[in-house]
């Protein structure tokens, strides 16, 4: 593998950026900058809301997988730059399947063990 | 590599230089990470279903002690943002801020490591072992398990900075540092639902 001059990254550097700066693939520091603040808020709201007994029961429930939802989301558009991805999509696929999978033996397991009388 | 002679015409890709191979090799990780996903799916189950079989032990709520678990969900999510810092200083091709980003998430994940392993000794020595109650078993494997993922992560993250500081930035440890940063993303995703499902549930 070829070595990398040292003094070879300024050169390295602005070819990249020409590449990158029309579309912000790969991020910005303002995309991680917001997502974090969102996380922040996200994980925030939950331990306000919930651990004040502000909303209780299925209420509560309802925040608490909302906000683990959205902030899912956030991390993989400003964090893991899912929408930067080009044609074809192969990892936004790879996700839904992967999801569909994970969404199918969680709530399959808790249908099945709900209704399970032997249990 | 014949370029562009088999692809058909549609195919835009690459006008930055970057070797396919690399992309691929991303794309392998990626698809690991939803394997990975498939295996804490399953974890999730177990545990979801199992939660309230405490055969005479100690219930979630009794057990959880909340300012703990709090702390370790700041400190990766921190951690989570700084890898993305740790990458854009690699975009900008300076090396000693990528080492000293991944240092940095480096240390917060091996305080969240700290502070995890803390609240098991204590669990354990309250008598609440992986063997006391199927609720315990399937909580010391699913948090247990993703623990075992950032330890591997810190390890990882060690080699590659002592890899940055031999043969800098170039186009192999730069897929490897997007890599590990995707890793630890997905990482603190998984701990979202652990600390959601597991500690918030818990103890409401």
């Amino acid at each position: 593998m070829a070595q990398q001059h040292p003094h070879s990254t300024h050169g390295h550097d602005a070819h990249d950026s020409h590449g990158h700066d029309s579309h912000e693939s790969h991020g910005s520091l303002r995309s991680y900058v917001i997502g974090f603040v969102l996380s922040l808020v996200l994980t925030a709201i939950p331990l306000i809301v919930v651990l004040n007994d502000m909303v209780t029961g299925t209420a509560a429930n309802i925040v608490l997988l909302g906000t683990a939802i959205l902030q899912f989301v956030v991390q993989l558009f400003f964090f893991m730059h899912l929408k930067e991805e080009k044609k074809p999509r192969y990892n936004l696929l790879a996700l839904i399947l992967g999801l569909v999978i994970v969404l199918t033996i969680v709530a399959g397991s808790i249908w099945i063990m709900t209704y399970n009388s032997v249990g | 590599m014949a370029h562009g002679g088999n692809h058909a015409a549609t195919h835009t890709h690459g006008h930055e230089g970057h070797p396919d191979q690399e992309a691929l090799r991303m794309m392998g990780f990626w698809i690991f990470l939803i394997t990975d996903c498939i295996l804490f799916g399953t974890l999730f189950a177990t545990y979801v279903v199992l939660h309230g079989s405490t055969a005479g032990g100690p219930t979630a709520s009794e057990l959880f002690e909340m300012p703990g678990v709090i702390a370790e969900t700041f400190i990766l999510l921190t951690s989570s943002f700084t890898s993305g810092l740790a990458v854009l200083a690699m975009n900008r091709g300076n090396k000693r801020g990528l080492i000293g980003w991944l240092a940095v998430t480096a240390i917060l994940g091996a305080s969240f490591i700290g502070l995890e392993v803390t609240e098991f000794v204590k669990m354990v020595h309250e008598g609440a072992t992986i063997g006391t109650s199927a609720f315990l078993s399937g909580f010391f494997t699913l948090v247990g398990t993703h623990g075992l993922h950032v330890s591997i992560g810190l390890v990882w993250m060690i080699a590659l900075m002592i890899q940055l500081g031999r043969h800098g930035i170039n186009s192999v440890t730069k897929r490897k540092v997007g890599v590990v940063s995707l890793y630890w993303h997905f990482l603190d995703v998984v701990w979202i639902f652990v600390f959601t499902i597991v500690y918030m549930m818990g103890v409401k």
